[in-house]
């Protein structure tokens, strides 16, 4: 089979896009441009590339279809700037999924453009500017190069500005690149300039017109072409008038459409719905477009003046308040405000029958709505989260009246149950994922951490629900998932099962879960903002063509997991130990603590940490992505991520005010020496007596030549080295404490302040630990008296030693965290415990231990082989079966 | 000799199978590849199998005619590796000309052997233009999204060499293949075009695409569609895909290329997915089954093989073809 396709403008990015007569308006997004956005020429001037590709992924997620890049600036190298940009873009699948439209007025430029993009894109633009010659070299080139064109209305004598030389020029660019270059018609553009009107000279009168004209005469005339033009140009005159602007791009689309144009840069936040013009705006709007009247231009001046307040400006504006109750509730659930909600819920109450149809009238309503935007990404968590606890403290407020009358059983879309399994103790995201679900009317019931699985069993029968959904953080939670996923078997259950958490992963649950629970089935779920998607498909009427689809997936994943691990061969451990890091030991390398032995902290000022706090992972946590603090200035999340900032920095402030947490740590500096991959610390400097060993693992991946196969204990001396070394153990926290305000605010449905009060107590601790480390380096052990370094280079980890955390990509072994508290007595110093499956409580704690050698780094361990598993297993002096259930999570 | 673009009209033509597999058949060592040429040289240069075109050019005659006598139409020349991106890592990048010159040579001899033999059934030779061991559109360094281990000039200089040197040595059409990135693909086919121009001769170009996995995109990540689009500016014989993917996963992508384009489609798939040792394993039998789906559907203008295919493959594959009518499409 075959269509003939020939005249259709197809073009392509990572994906096609195929312009037919039957298209709607192409959308060229317009912001990636240096000389149409001042935002985006200060980060390409500051070579800030993350926050410009971000103004494009956001054009595309906006339904920009092409993206217009321009770099056309006198300051900056505008060929190097493309160059760079388009090949940025090129590794990012969501931008890169539609064609780019390289926009220059340098032929340089367009050319080095064209040599990046893998898709057939547009240049925008060439013309008979500087004669035929030169137009007929660049168009084969164009076509050479496999590019669509936009061709300007302008030739030797300069730009066409009416309707006539629009036409001439056009047909004549036409004639040369159809007949003579061979230019396939269909890629062919014309942009015939749009050009200011009501300027207040009177040859302009007819700008807009001529164009219309030229438009349709183009499209009647030139077989195959297209056209195309930048919109926002013909308001010039009313720059500083946005409303008029708008009406005025509205009009002026609306009529070109008409006419022919099918692809433009328009701005979506510079256009009103023609529609909704105001009657009489419109009709002066068009008088002048259309140069319907001699004083059209006048008359729409006039009218200007008194439209002119431009609706962007907020103020604190109650005026909300004057709408009905149910577009106040949800207008209260939409912004988040707590503050009417009682009494509008009680308002609602009374004109109900019944109060729980409050709930699923006009409160559903409002989540719905709620729900909907956070789909389409005009909604941010964090936001999402405040409108759930407006949500919580209606329903609070319903609930006596509802328990009142006893029959009030409400209907959700399903019951979902979440936990955080055994052993485990983290909860933010879990949390994250309750106030998501509920936001979309499930009912959740959230069992909260360290859950065993028989509990979870019984709850989920008792209770019949629909889905489960497991939490953890740390690495043998892993563990606990599979054993839940059996026991879920065993005991014939076929409830859906979604995993999830920070080290799950959908490899994990395709190869070590899913396949344990035959009866139902278990899904992996990447970030909070998925689960509705996934519950509703779980529990939709489509169900099971989701559950085959993901069968087969996750059949794929496992097949492909098992191909990859023949293909990757591991290294022996002899082998692997023969590689280990090169280091050169001298004495003067270790260096001796100045204060040897055990100190410990109580209440440490908090004040002081606030300057030591990594703020990404902040946002991380509320799923706004981005470096902090440029994040704040995000053209996306910015807005939203500055309100959270603030509520952060609120809190914050309360936190050490108030003293809500106390900060308590022990640190200890021991004389030490490594012996094979294991680290001996000794009582004291005569080294006789062992302290504490703890057990390395070494990376047993292929490296390539050069690269080492690390472990940490490569960065102690050897014993037989007869060289002095040290090592240190650290445990922080910055939970206690916390607890009562956590249970104050949940008592209060408040989930918004929970959250951020534990992700700040997080955040806490690593700044604690990142303090500690300082006052380490620089007093206790004393190898770095001088240093003197800023936050960020703190964050960046330019100092020398490293404070790697047992359970981490370095040492992923939970279990050296028992040798550690043991060595430092931490449990008892700190009130820090340890839970089965050796997370830390409270949770937001860190432990690890110090290296200070120059050499020292930090490394991901990487997959090891069971030989490595035995051998740590015999040198531990445990069963092989025992350790293997901690280290399933990193065996090949 | 009845050009091809009429031969293709009224039937499948059968390209021939992997070129990689028969040579590993040979069980050849270090000398085989230096014999007569490199002596001397100071890198080791087994597995660099363009070379035998060169230092044991009776392999690939013997390869070349065991794929006519299986009923091969149009045979692939030993030069997938022949640009001097390719062979830098051997430090050759010298030979280029001798290995495209010499490989279509002795392609083009075996072909013209067996074309006279049976003037009915004419042999083509198809100049096999890799994509060469380096991407224009991904940087090798994870860190550093925006680097790039190649241009694209780079690329345009190394393929008109190679191009310019096939066609010397007289091959009938030039088969653009793997093509992974498609920049690399536009660079190639830039590079044709400016030889096409400058000899003033033009010759059938065939485009072959790789999709990596079930996602059905190219490693650079376009859709089958986006990739036909993005190389439909010249005048292609075919369009097609080849490696990385068995025929019956096959499917799905070709009947996008079916359905979209205006040129001939061509597949040639590989001998199913590489079992655990890295050696492919479906027999000829079980690939001529599932290619009989494509036939059935009418997907095809050109059927061959890619890795792991061997000339009883070929013939197996030759057979089925026979008895089906090739997909219909207007030649422009």
């Amino acid at each position: 089979m075959s269509i003939n396709t020939k005249a259709t403008l197809k073009l392509s990015g990572l994906e096609p896009l195929i312009v037919t007569p039957q298209s709607n308006f192409v959308n060229i997004g317009e912001r990636t441009n240096v000389t149409g956005s001042r935002a985006f020429l200060r980060m390409i001037k500051e070579g800030d590339f993350d926050a410009a590709l971000a103004v494009a992924r956001d054009q595309v997620e906006g339904g920009a279809q092409i993206i217009d890049i321009n770099m056309d600036e006198g300051m900056i190298d505008g060929k190097e700037a493309m160059v760079k940009f388009l090949n940025l873009i090129a590794s990012e699948p969501d931008i890169a999924r539609v064609p780019i439209m390289i926009d220059s007025s340098k032929w340089e430029i367009i050319e080095a453009g064209l040599k990046c993009v893998q898709g057939k894109g547009v240049v925008n633009s060439i013309s008979l500017k500087e004669g035929e010659e030169n137009f007929i070299h660049q168009a084969k080139k164009i076509k050479r190069y496999g590019a669509a064109v936009i061709i300007m209305a302008f030739d030797e004598n300069g730009q066409a500005d009416s309707f006539e030389r629009r036409i001439q020029i056009c047909k004549r660019s036409y004639d040369i690149l159809v007949n003579t270059v061979g230019f396939p018609q269909e890629d062919i553009i014309f942009d015939p300039n749009i050009f200011p009107v009501a300027t207040g000279m009177e040859e302009h009168n007819n700008n807009a017109l001529d164009f219309f004209q030229a438009t349709k005469w183009i499209r009647d005339n030139l077989p195959g072409a297209h056209v195309s033009g930048g919109v926002s140009n013909v308001s010039f005159s009313f720059r500083g008038n946005d409303k008029v602007r708008e009406a005025m791009h509205a009009a002026f689309l609306y009529h070109a459409i008409k006419h022919g144009m099918d692809m433009g840069i328009v701005n979506p936040t510079m256009l009103e719905v023609y529609s909704d013009i105001d009657k009489e705006l419109l009709e002066h709007v068009e008088d002048v477009l259309l140069n319907r009247r001699e004083d059209a231009t006048e008359r729409l001046l006039e009218l200007a003046e008194t439209v002119k307040g431009d609706g962007k400006k907020r103020e604190v504006d109650l005026s909300w308040r004057n709408v009905p109750v149910n577009e106040r509730l949800a207008h209260s659930l939409v912004k988040g405000i707590v503050e009417f909600i009682d009494e509008d819920t009680e308002e609602c109450r009374r004109q109900f029958d019944k109060p729980i149809e409050v709930i699923e009238g006009p409160l559903m309503a409002g989540m719905n709505i709620v729900g909907d935007l956070f789909g389409s990404g005009k909604m941010f968590l964090p936001q999402v989260v405040k409108s759930a606890r407006v949500m919580k403290k209606a329903v609070a407020y319903l609930l006596p009246f509802i328990e009142a009358e006893k029959n009030g059983v409400r209907s959700s879309s399903g019951k979902v149950l979440m936990a955080t399994v055994k052993g485990d103790v983290h909860d933010i995201g879990k949390n994250i994922v309750g106030v998501v679900l509920g936001c979309n009317n499930y009912e959740v019931i959230d069992m909260g951490v360290m859950v065993p699985f028989e509990n979870i069993i019984q709850t989920a029968l008792k209770e019949k629900v629909d889905v489960i959904g497991l939490s953890g953080l740390i690495t043998p939670s892993l563990d606990e998932m599979v054993t839940m996923a059996k026991e879920m078997e065993r005991a014939n259950l076929s409830i859906p099962l979604m995993i999830g958490g920070a080290t799950t992963s959908k490899v994990h649950t395709a190869v070590k879960i899913e396949q344990n629970y035959t009866k139902g089935q278990t899904i992996h779920v990447s970030d909070a903002s998925r689960a509705v998607t996934v519950v509703e498909s779980l529990l939709g009427h489509k169900k099971d063509q989701f559950i085959l689809d993901l069968k087969s997936e996750y059949a794929r994943v496992r097949e492909h997991h098992e191909k990859h691990r023949g293909a990757k061969q591991l290294l022996s451990l002899e082998s692997a130990r023969k590689n280990k890091a090169k280091i050169e030991w001298k004495q003067k390398d270790c260096f001796a603590p100045v204060k040897m032995g055990i100190t410990r902290f109580e209440s440490f000022p908090l004040d002081t940490l606030v300057d030591y706090i990594d703020w990404t992972p902040f946002f991380q946590t509320w799923e706004l992505h981005g470096r902090f603090p440029a994040i704040l200035e995000d053209e996306v999340v910015g807005e939203e991520a500055s309100t959270l900032f603030l509520d952060a920095k609120k809190m914050l402030a309360k936190m050490i005010e108030e003293k809500w947490v106390e900060a308590r740590a022990i640190i200890g500096l021991f004389p030490a020496n490594s012996v094979g991959d294991d680290i001996e610390i000794y009582t004291d400097e005569t080294r006789s007596t062992i302290l504490n060993i703890q057990h390395t693992l070494r990376q047993q991946t292929k490296k390539t030549a050069g690269q080492p196969n690390n472990s940490l204990s490569d960065f102690i001396a050897p014993k037989e080295s007869g060289i002095k070394d040290y090592i240190g153990g650290f445990v922080v926290t910055t939970g206690l404490g916390m607890d009562d305000y956590i249970t104050r605010f949940e008592n209060d449905h408040d989930d918004y302040n929970s959250i951020l009060l534990k992700a700040l107590a997080d955040r806490l601790a690593e700044a604690f630990a990142e303090k500690l480390h300082e006052i380490v380096r620089k007093e206790f052990w004393g190898y770095a008296a001088d240093e003197d370094l800023d936050n960020l280079q703190l964050i960046k980890e330019t100092y020398r030693g490293i404070r790697p955390a047992p359970g981490y990509p370095a040492c992923p072994d939970h279990t050296e965290k028992v040798g550690l508290f043991n060595m430092l007595n931490a449990s008892e110093m700190t009130g820090v415990s340890l839970t089965e499956s050796l997370a830390m409580l409270p949770a937001s704690s860190v432990s690890g231990w110090y290296f200070a050698h120059p050499q020292a780094k930090y490394f991901g361990l990487g997959k090891i082989s069971e030989e490595q598993v035995a051998d740590i297993a015999f040198r531990k002096g445990i069963s092989y079966e025992k350790m293997e259930r901690w280290l399933s999570s990193v065996m090949h | 000799m009845q050009p091809i673009q009429e031969i293709l009209k009224n039937r499948i033509l059968i390209l021939d199978g992997a070129m990689g597999t028969m040579i590993q058949r040979h069980k050849l060592e270090e000398d085989d590849f230096r014999k007569g040429w490199f002596e001397n040289h100071p890198k080791s240069l087994k597995g660099n199998n363009d070379l035998l075109s060169l230092t044991r050019p009776e392999i690939i005659q013997d390869i070349h005619r065991k794929y006519f006598e299986a009923g091969a139409d149009i045979a692939e020349t030993n030069t997938f590796s022949g640009t001097w991106i390719a062979q830098a890592d051997y430090g050759l990048e010298k030979f280029v000309y001798d290995i495209n010159y010499q490989s279509a040579k002795i392609a083009k001899e075996v072909a013209d052997e067996f074309t006279r033999l049976n003037p009915n059934k004419p042999r083509f030779v198809a100049g096999s233009i890799g994509p060469t061991n380096r991407t224009a559109s991904i940087s090798p360094d994870v860190n550093d999204p925006g680097f790039r281990g190649i241009s694209f000039d780079e690329l345009v200089g190394a393929y008109k060499d190679q191009v310019n040197a096939l066609m010397d040595g007289g091959v009938d059409i030039l088969l653009v293949e793997t093509v992974f990135d498609t920049l690399n693909a536009k660079a190639a086919l830039f590079a044709i075009d400016v030889v096409f121009e400058d000899r003033n001769v033009k010759l059938p170009i065939m485009v072959s695409g790789t999709i990596t996995d079930q996602s059905g995109r190219t490693l650079t990540g376009q859709t089958t569609e986006a990739f036909l689009i993005s190389v439909a500016h010249m005048p292609l014989l075919t369009i097609g895909l080849n490696c990385a993917l068995g025929a019956s996963m096959m499917r799905p992508y070709l009947q996008v290329l079916d359905q979209k384009s205006s040129f001939g489609v061509s597949a040639h798939p590989n001998a199913g997915l590489p079992n655990e040792f890295g050696k492919y394993d479906e027999t000829p039998e079980l690939m001529a089954e599932q290619i009989k789906d494509f036939l059935e559907e009418g997907l095809v203008n050109i059927i061959g093989g890619c890795c792991g295919t061997t000339p009883e493959h070929i013939q197996a594959i030759a057979e089925m073809a026979k008895n089906y009518a090739p997909r219909k499409f207007n030649l422009g």
